[in-house]
């Protein structure tokens, strides 16, 4: 069974939502982010979205644009982030890690080689924002043939008959983007989400993560309730972009993670 | 293998061969797919090209002339060389054509706001003109780099109504304007149409604007048919994402016997990493949600792209081009800024039109080539747009202040 699978039972189990914490990786160089990588499941990540930094995040809000461009102005690439997973796996061979990212840097690395490069690195699934169902069966095959999940981005403007075309190959949870817009900006109303939430989760069995505009563990609380995991990202970045060379600032960080995991609480 | 046809790309899936397609987020996608429904219905509408056609004629100015360059023949001393005057349409470029097709797109499909990205200004300038005509409101994306170096283009859009909007994102230029609006579009999804300013961006863009475009080569067509009795040997256009040249070849593209070069802005040349060839500098990539050549490192990050010209500033291509230079139909060659500027200073003073410095590449190009040919040899320059916005960076690059 896959590690996604196994953490989802696991939490099920415990009767709790999966806090998904994103980090950009190399930000705001590869040591810093190493650190903070390794840290998170202690401090109350459940799964780990690591992000491929790109010159051209057309989907990102400035938080995560400006962790992308801290990244690459500290040599990030794509070598080195499979490399970054490849360390964290020597002492953590239980969370989940989710890639994501946007095509082209992944197009140029080759769907195959990278598919077969993340597997052996450690890699759980992935998520690329810029490639639609319509667009993604190149990648698909590459993914399924090294048994890595593509996971598929559901949004308020999906309606039905776009959700059961966006299922088909649909691997690990959904990603559900709680609002039309970029990341780290508005905060989705709970009342108008729930329907919608209700009517993806009569059509398929698949866990249910919700991202975009969730920063405090309010937030996390409030959007635990409607599904299984909750997905933060520009706040905990916001808090990355402050670590010293030191190492000072890391706490904070990780202070930030466990006040949302506490936050999410059991059911 | 060859093709029967190099016009019937691209797919129903708006491929190219393997370029084009639909790379957007989610968001965006049912709105993609509401568009080329629209657009699918408008172009078999012939009431909708019977406004398009009215205001093209009574508007726009068109059909523009075919004009034959007597003096830069003679100077030449070789090809007869025609210049297609889309500068003289209104707003001073060939933008114009695809933004009032495409602003009728919008109300058919009950838009109420318009967005548009820009480079050098013209699109901006050709959609801020048709917004305030059909009283729509309208919010121009420009790299901050931009907006500094095209100021008279800036403050005709702000005149003409619209809010201009400048990206300090990135490398503060045309790629970055093109994402950032589509930041907005996917945050303002349910009443705001984008305005793609170039034969590029999700089909059915490419595809679309190329159609609007088209009637720069339909009028070529039938007025060299006119003038010379024939079609023209050779047909050459500047290109950035290439809508003009797109345009202007389009109906020519089953025509084997007319030769057709598209050229790329080289910047300070090809082999150095200041230029915006992506063709003859770049590899195959996807961003701007299409598959296409962008200029690009090893690790597939997007490079920033440099050309003397803000309308060729641009790191992609629109697909149908790369689809076009795959085949070989298309020859596409460089032009640096050195070249383009003594182009752009030999056309003032020997035909008294000051082009733009866009167009101005594709004339650099033809005082490369045109002499050596033999005087039956009937070459059209794509003029797609007027110089007057380009005064301050030649003066300045003159060393001249004005």
């Amino acid at each position: 069974m896959s590690r996604i699978k196994n953490k989802f039972e696991a939490l099920k189990q415990e009767n709790r939502a999966a806090l998904i914490t994103f980090i950009m990786a190399g930000d705001p160089d590869t040591k810093r982010s190493g650190d903070i990588l390794a840290a998170l499941p202690n401090a109350g990540a459940d799964i780990i979205e690591l992000g491929m930094p790109f010159t051209d995040p057309a989907a990102d809000g400035l938080t995560i644009q400006l962790a992308g461009q801290r990244a690459l102005a500290a040599g990030a690439n794509m070598k080195q982030t499979l490399s970054m997973v490849r360390e964290f796996r020597v002492g953590d061979d239980t969370t989940p890690i989710i890639l994501m990212g946007y095509a082209n840097p992944i197009f140029s690395y080759g769907y195959a080689a990278f598919a077969k490069d993340a597997k052996e690195a450690g890699v759980d699934g992935l998520i690329i924002v810029d490639v639609p169902p319509e667009e993604s069966s190149p990648l698909e095959q590459e993914m399924q043939a090294n048994g890595l999940d593509l996971i598929r981005l559901v949004t308020p403007t999906t309606d039905e008959a776009r959700l059961e075309h966006a299922l088909r190959g649909a691997g690990g949870f959904l990603y559900y983007v709680s609002i039309t817009g970029v990341t780290g900006t508005a905060k989705a109303n709970l009342d108008t989400l729930k329907p919608h939430i209700d009517m993806i989760k009569s059509k398929t069995d698949l866990p249910i993560a919700i991202g975009f505009g969730i920063k405090t563990p309010n937030d996390a609380q409030e959007m635990s309730k409607l599904a299984d995991a909750v997905v933060v990202g520009s706040a905990i970045v916001d808090k990355i972009k402050d670590v010293k060379e030191s190492g000072e600032g890391k706490d904070d960080v990780l202070a930030l993670v466990s006040s949302l995991s506490n936050g999410i609480g059991s059911r | 293998m060859t093709v029967n046809s190099y016009k019937n790309q691209p797919d129903d899936r708006g491929h190219f061969g393997q370029y084009g397609g639909r790379y957007v987020a989610e968001t965006l996608m049912p709105l993609i797919l509401d568009v080329e429904k629209a657009w699918n219905e408008a172009k078999n509408d012939p009431d909708f090209w019977a406004d398009f056609d009215k205001l093209a004629k009574d508007y726009i100015g068109r059909p523009s002339p075919l004009y034959f360059a007597e003096k830069t023949t003679k100077h030449l001393g070789g090809a007869k060389i025609y210049f297609k005057r889309e500068e003289l349409n209104h707003t001073g470029a060939h933008k114009i054509n695809h933004c009032i097709g495409q602003v009728m797109l919008a109300k058919r499909m009950g838009k109420t706001r318009i967005i548009a990205e820009t480079g050098a200004g013209q699109h901006g300038v050709a959609t801020a003109t048709v917004c305030a005509l059909f009283d729509l409101p309208c919010t121009v994306f420009m790299g901050a780099k931009d907006v500094e170096r095209q100021a008279p283009n800036v403050f005709r859009m702000k005149l003409l109504g619209a809010e201009v909007v400048p990206v300090t994102a990135g490398s503060e230029s045309l790629k970055d304007a093109m994402n950032e609006a589509m930041r907005d579009w996917v945050t303002n999804v349910h009443d705001t149409y984008y305005l793609i300013g170039t034969v590029g961006g999700p089909h059915p863009f490419p595809a679309m604007v190329r159609d609007f475009q088209s009637v720069i080569g339909k009028e070529t067509k039938e007025q060299m048919l006119a003038v010379e009795g024939r079609l023209p040997d050779s047909v050459i256009a500047c290109i950035g994402g290439g809508s003009n040249a797109m345009g202007i070849f389009h109906p020519f593209l089953d025509d084997p016997e007319v030769g057709l070069i598209g050229v790329e802005a080289a910047g300070h040349g090809v082999d150095t990493d200041q230029h915006a060839a992506s063709l003859n500098g770049g590899r195959a990539g996807i961003l701007h949600g299409m598959q296409t050549y962008f200029l690009q490192d090893d690790d597939g990050q997007i490079q920033e792209a440099h050309s003397i010209s803000a309308g060729l500033d641009y790191p992609g291509i629109g697909p149908e081009h790369a689809w076009l230079f795959d085949q070989k139909r298309v020859n596409y060659v460089s032009i640096t800024d050195d070249e383009a500027l003594e182009a752009f200073k030999l056309c003032a003073k020997l035909e008294g039109i000051i082009p733009a410095l866009e167009s101005a590449h594709a004339y650099a190009h033809i005082l490369k080539i045109a002499g050596d040919l033999p005087k039956d040899h009937i070459m059209v320059l794509n003029l797609s747009g007027r110089g007057d916005k380009d005064i301050y960076t030649v003066a300045d690059k003159l060393g001249v202040k004005i």
